[in-house]
């Protein structure tokens, strides 16, 4: 079996999820470290255009995948595609974006060929010929290098934002691009996907925020947030918050940051009561500057915070307003 | 409608963690709590048992400490557990806690199977999704609604951004639950003092051995990552730190 590495690039309703072109430069990256020739493929009902796309980059090879059936997309559609085409050509190595799509139909890939996923990785290293992946653990408080232990194929997923999309190297010329034509059983296809669509009034627009204040757990209460909110006023910041904050109904959906949310990337982000879970972190991780108020010293926002404040953040924030009050004041 | 909750004891959000001398996983001596998408994928069963009648069935795998997951889902409203006890769980990958879940259950009649969409520990957002593929049915992953129909089911699938998408499936079915898909009950002193009447089955490792494999994949190496920035530390008191933070958001970040 010829050991190469294939990337599964995301398409949804015909246009390129961005996020793979991170999974091209993560795929560059460990051919470069394995020697592995590098191929791509596009999963879809036409996917040669984006098949044409993806061959501008430094590919040995790009496959459009083709059925009818794959479009709407369904995981038993897209897992039987797939099984179909790394049967025929096994690659070593399988890479794909960790999105919402990718986790609801890789584990059924890879369990109906009888291997495994290391899911929401956030690197690889090659050392001494062994090829190990890193992934977060326990919501980010450690890392864990993982390794496979079953036969080839391998199937791995990386985490939005662990390599950059903008250093996909690009060809010399363009890679070949093999249209493959998939059987799909007319009874394989067992869920009824309807239109995709977004809940209504989407009223607040956090991503152009040059200042964001946002909330986590650590505010406790509803009433609490009203603290939160007079030090954005004072800021003149927009006011956000992770999941557990918007599930509760304390503020309203449309200012939830992270992978169910928004993504933003204000000049400065402080985030109070935060503790920092990936899903969060992948939303707001691009600010230029963090602010992490948090109790917790071991807190995963302070991995990622320039500026890191240990304490509560009822006795932080109160004198914070002000100073920012005065300060605004001209005193 | 006869409902499976797989739940996970995972260690308590701000549990400090420290190595074991494996350096492989944690030391065990932390405080636990229930994993907390598995806790809204227990109340969505309570709340489609209520509405359709049937029967809630947890199922966890852990040492003898995870039982106070399903002590606490039979206090909420489950009618039974199960529980697979025994340490080496804790160690099995999402493949093979899959099939020692569907061993587990061979004799079972389930319509749904709901999981969480991931756990707090590993993270791997796998395990429902798995043992879907290992007992032939259909699944659907990040749910936020559930409704019963002639058909089978309608579920609300959440998609990234915002968006969102209905899907109509046939039972029996898996579904990965969302966190916020409810609000979650408090147990009641009767659910707790009833609890204890419920029945729970224990199914040791030997009962789902034959079923189980060798993990497909191993955690080399567990650590505290490495920072890739550098962090500085504002301190004092707060009225120093408010002061500091103010001189920085000023001078410094140039947003005041």
């Amino acid at each position: 079996m010829p050991e190469t590495i294939l990337v599964v690039v995301e398409q949804r309703e015909g246009k390129l999820n961005r996020v793979s072109w991170e999974t091209i430069t993560a795929g560059q990256a460990v051919a470069a470290a394995t020697g592995w020739p590098l191929e791509a493929a596009v999963v879809g009902a036409s996917a040669a255009s984006i098949a044409g796309e993806v061959a501008t980059k430094k590919l040995a090879k790009v496959y459009a995948i083709e059925s009818p059936k794959l479009e709407p997309y369904t995981p038993d559609a897209f897992s039987a595609a797939l099984k179909q085409f790394l049967t025929t050509k096994p690659p070593k190595l399988v890479l794909m974006p960790h999105t919402y799509q990718v986790r609801d139909f890789v584990p059924k890939l890879a369990t109906a060929m009888g291997r495994t996923v290391i899911s929401d990785c956030i690197g690889f290293k090659h050392e001494n010929g062994r090829l190990v992946f890193t992934r977060q653990m326990f919501q980010g408080k450690l890392a864990a290098d993982v390794s496979f232990t079953s036969d080839a194929p391998w199937f791995a997923t990386f985490q939005n934002g662990a390599f950059r999309g903008d250093q996909a190297e690009a060809g010399a010329t363009a890679a070949p691009v093999e249209t493959v034509s998939v059987e799909i059983a007319v009874n394989a296809i067992r869920n009824k996907p309807q239109e995709v669509f977004k809940e209504a009034k989407q009223a607040v627009d956090l991503t152009q925020a040059e200042v964001i204040v946002a909330v986590g757990r650590g505010i406790k209460e509803q009433k609490n947030i009203d603290i939160a909110k007079q030090l954005a006023d004072a800021l003149g910041a927009d006011l956000a918050a992770s999941r557990p904050i918007c599930d509760n109904g304390w503020l309203p959906m449309d200012r939830q940051i992270g992978s169910s949310g928004q993504t933003v990337a204000p000049k400065l982000y402080l985030a109070l009561g935060i503790s920092g879970a990936i899903q969060h972190i992948v939303g707001m991780k691009g600010s230029r500057t963090i602010i992490a108020v948090n109790k917790d010293s071991e807190a995963p926002i302070f991995e990622i915070a320039d500026y890191a404040i240990v304490g509560n953040l009822f006795d932080i924030v109160p004198p914070l307003i002000e100073e920012v009050k005065k300060a605004k004041a001209g005193g | 409608m006869k409902i499976l909750v797989c739940m996970k004891q995972v260690p308590q959000k701000d549990a400090p963690l420290k190595l074991n001398e494996t350096g492989a996983w944690i030391r065990e001596d932390v405080s636990y709590e229930v994993n907390e998408p598995d806790a809204f994928a227990l109340e969505e069963a309570l709340r489609q048992k209520e509405k359709h009648t049937g029967e809630v069935v947890v199922i966890t795998s852990g040492p003898a400490r995870a039982q106070q997951v399903l002590r606490e889902a039979l206090a909420k409203g489950a009618d039974r557990a199960i529980h697979l006890e025994d340490n080496a769980f804790v160690g099995f990958d999402a493949y093979n806690t899959a099939k020692a879940f569907a061993a587990a259950i061979k004799d079972e009649k389930f319509d749904l199977i709901f999981t969480g969409l991931q756990s707090d520990d590993y993270g791997y957002a796998q395990t429902g999704v798995i043992l879907a593929e290992l007992l032939g049915w259909p699944h659907a992953t990040i749910i936020m609604q559930i409704e019963k129909t002639d058909a089978g089911i309608k579920v609300k699938r959440e998609l990234e951004a915002g968006y969102f998408q209905f899907v109509d499936m046939p039972l029996p079915a898996v579904l990965t639950i969302q966190s916020g898909i409810n609000k979650l009950r408090y147990a009641t002193l009767i659910g707790i003092k009833n609890a204890k009447n419920k029945p729970l089955r224990k199914v040791a490792l030997a009962e789902v051995q034959s079923a189980v494999g060798e993990n497909l994949q191993k955690i080399e190496k567990l650590y505290v990552p490495q920072k890739t920035k550098k962090t500085e530390h504002i301190e004092g008191s707060p009225a120093e730190i408010a002061r500091k933070l103010v001189d920085k958001l000023r001078n410094e970040l140039r947003v005041l």
